[in-house]
């Protein structure tokens, strides 16, 4: 995973709620036994026209060429509610997206995307509407700044937003950990666990 | 003294290491995989080196893309999945972990067999990388869906990293009414507080009316917990539980059972214990539910009119509400009961055991599908599907004009392989009415079993009451 500092870029605001995970990825475009290839399929449903070809929808907000290299999103509450896949995040990371600014998350989405170096922002609801509404006056120029050190959203002519995050997971992306490889450090803690467990909950043991 | 809920006592017993800023190291006990997101996790295991720490924790089950059409094999109509099933298979005998293939009697949806089988048991915790995990919540064990990275993190060290949420009681106090279902309740629910009401929260259900419900039920209301936003659902284990998990194949046994029993008496919150936020609902004031969007929270009364987005105050709900009436060709103001339909889907991990097909059976029986409906029933498991067949509910079914298939997700979700149709109207027993869920523009309806048979018969959304008017008096 690469680490995460700063990035300056453009950023796409798809203002809906309810955006689930069979939106970000249909089942369809999920065809193979892999964690890469997905990007193609990233809102398929809305991206392209009809419901299997390739066919670009003009209306679709990324196919705007206004916001050509986007690397940011804005959304609305509850963004990648919905199915478990990992498929989701893999294949926004794929299309190259770095940052996701909603006001809440599906819970399971959120824990993937600091998984996979996406970095999930939460602001206040009226906080990412006017950050939207700045952007659409015009996207290229008004680019995003996040500051994942100072837990900033900024941009030139709009005031720093502050924003929470967990500090192991601050610091996971800032590290580019592989959080496995971490908890694997922690052996002799688990084992310490399941020592103690065999006497409170032998019945709960499988051997 | 401190005062605990029953979700406090479960987190607090699986602490393995405090994390900081309320997230803890939590111990997994079981794992469960599926071959559409497990093969994707035993690859990345495979391919980082990385082994089980206790294999014979982890099951997997084949049921998202298998085909569910009679005689099946590894070929499916899913593009593509015959490679997932062929690779899950490989790769679970390879890790030495207990698998439940095509045609093996345990076969079946992955939430369905885990309590079958008493996999999942109170007072344990249990991850699958499927969202619908939270159905075993209704055994009073901590069971939640997890990404692929995470299952891989959690057979790699039998651990998760997890923030800890917020705790939520939902109460369903009094008796509910005849006909109405706990679909009926968690729709309910989720239409009153939105989808994303319990985002954040651990709920635990409880009150008279889920003491009431049978362990299938409770499964069913548990199910949709995460269509609530919800991190899992529980509800505490009273002797229905035990009744149920006694004499399974993985319950305990001998001496461990009474050890068990004795550990899970005090799975419960405490009578003091404070929530985070407490939700009061009137059973009785519940009524056969529908959706008419594509959110399991647009949902109304059977009865009722779809909502004029105009009169919806808040801008986003209106917005929603005006793409999903479009989505779903809708008018505002519509009585959905004036709405025809082209399919009838009775299956998936949220209505598809015994009970469900039996009450659907009831109202079957003796009828016909009407004209232009496709009907499909798809039992929960191979076992279910046995013990209907041993009732006689296939030939009911059947008789009726629906399909009688083998056990799976089949079209609760659309991979690629079967569907309804485009843009065909489908009254569903399954829990998302997403955009395309069920297959290209597919326009999904959420009910209960009840309302999908009586649908299916009427041809048009109807409800049990709809069916009486019809054949008169005394049917039903
Ligand atoms: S039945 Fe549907 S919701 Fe349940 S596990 Fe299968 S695909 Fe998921």
């Amino acid at each position: 995973m690469e680490p995460f500092s700063t990035i300056k870029a453009v950023a796409i605001p798809l203002m809906q709620i309810n955006v689930d995970t069979d939106c970000i990825i249909p089942s369809r475009e999920m065809g193979k036994v892999s964690k890469t290839g997905l990007g193609e399929g990233l809102f398929a449903g809305w991206r392209y026209k009809g419901t299997s070809g390739r066919e670009i929808n003009s209306e679709f907000i990324l196919n705007d060429a206004k916001y050509k290299q986007a690397q940011i999103l804005l959304s609305g509450s509850n963004f990648g509610c919905g199915s478990s896949r990992e498929h989701a995040v893999w294949a926004m990371v794929e299309y190259g997206f770095k940052v996701i600014i909603a006001p809440s998350f599906g819970s399971i989405f959120y824990n993937n995307c600091i998984g996979n170096g996406l970095l999930p922002i939460i602001l206040a609801e009226k906080d990412v509407i006017s950050l939207a509404d700045w952007i659409v006056e015009d996207p290229q120029k008004n680019r995003l700044t996040i500051n994942l050190e100072k837990q900033t959203v900024s941009g030139p002519e709009v005031m720093a937003y502050y924003f929470e995050l967990a500090e192991q997971h601050k610091n996971m992306l800032q590290k580019g950990y592989d959080v496995i490889d971490l908890t694997l450090l922690r052996q002799d803690e688990i084992a310490a666990f399941e020592n103690q467990d065999m006497k409170n909950r032998l019945w709960a043991k499988l051997i | 003294m401190v005062h605990l809920t029953l979700f406090e006592k479960l987190w607090n017993a699986h602490v393995v290491a405090d994390l900081g800023e309320g997230a803890a190291l939590l111990y997994i006990d079981r794992i469960f995989l599926h071959e559409r997101t497990g093969s994707i996790a035993l690859k990345g295991l495979v391919e980082k080196k990385r082994v089980i720490r206790h294999p014979e924790s982890v099951f997997c089950t084949i049921d998202h893309i298998v085909d569910t059409l009679p005689g099946r094999t590894d070929d499916t109509l899913v593009e593509g999945g015959k490679a997932f099933i062929q690779t899950t298979r490989a790769s679970a005998r390879a890790a030495g972990i207990t698998f439940y293939d095509i045609g093996d009697a345990r076969q079946g949806i992955v939430h369905v067999i885990s309590p079958e089988q008493a996999i999942v048991l109170p007072g344990l915790t249990l991850v699958c990388p499927d969202s619908h995990t939270c159905t075993q919540g209704a055994f009073g064990a901590l069971a939640w869906g997890v990404g692929s990275t995470e299952v891989e993190h959690a057979m790699s060290t039998n651990t998760l990293r997890v923030k800890k949420p917020k705790t939520m009681g939902v109460s369903f106090n009094g008796t509910l009414m005849a006909g109405v279902t706990a679909k009926d309740m968690i729709l309910h629910l989720i239409a009153a507080y939105t989808a994303a009401g319990a985002s954040g929260y651990a709920v635990e259900f409880y009150g008279d009316a889920v003491a009431d419900l049978t362990m299938e039920a409770r499964m069913t209301l548990c199910n949709m917990a995460v269509e609530f936003g919800a991190f899992t659902g529980i509800i505490a284990p009273d002797d229905k539980v035990i009744d149920y998990i006694k004499g399974r194949p993985y319950a305990p046994k001998g001496e461990n059972w009474q050890r068990a029993l004795e550990y899970w008496q005090n799975l419960k919150s405490d009578k003091k214990a404070l929530f985070d936020k407490k939700i009061t609902i009137e059973a009785s004031a519940i009524k056969p539910m529908i959706t008419w969007g594509t959110n399991p929270g647009q949902a109304i009364a059977i009865d009722g009119q779809v909502p004029f987005p105009a009169q919806i105050r808040d801008d986003h709900q209106r917005a929603a509400a005006e793409k999903a009436l479009a989505y779903m060709d809708i008018a505002p103001g519509t009585y959905l009961t004036e709405l025809t339909i082209g399919g009838a889907f009775i299956g998936s991990c949220t209505n598809s055991r015994l009970p469900d097909l039996r009450k659907a059976g009831k109202i079957l029986k003796g009828r016909k599908v009407a004209k232009g409906v496709r009907a499909i029933c798809v039992p929960g498991s191979s076992q279910i599907k046995r013990q209907a067949e041993a009732e006689g509910l296939d030939k009911i079914f059947i008789e009726a004009g629906f399909e009688w298939r083998e056990s799976g997700c089949s079209m609760c979700f659309y991979a690629g392989g079967e569907s309804f149709g485009f843009e065909e109207r489908v009254v569903t027993s399954t829990n998302r009415n997403f955009e395309s869920r069920q297959g290209p523009r597919t326009r999904s309806h959420l009910a209960s079993p009840e309302t999908v048979a009586v649908s299916a018969i009427m041809g048009r959304i109807a409800s049990l009451s709809d069916l009486n008017e019809e054949v008169g008096n005394g049917t039903l």
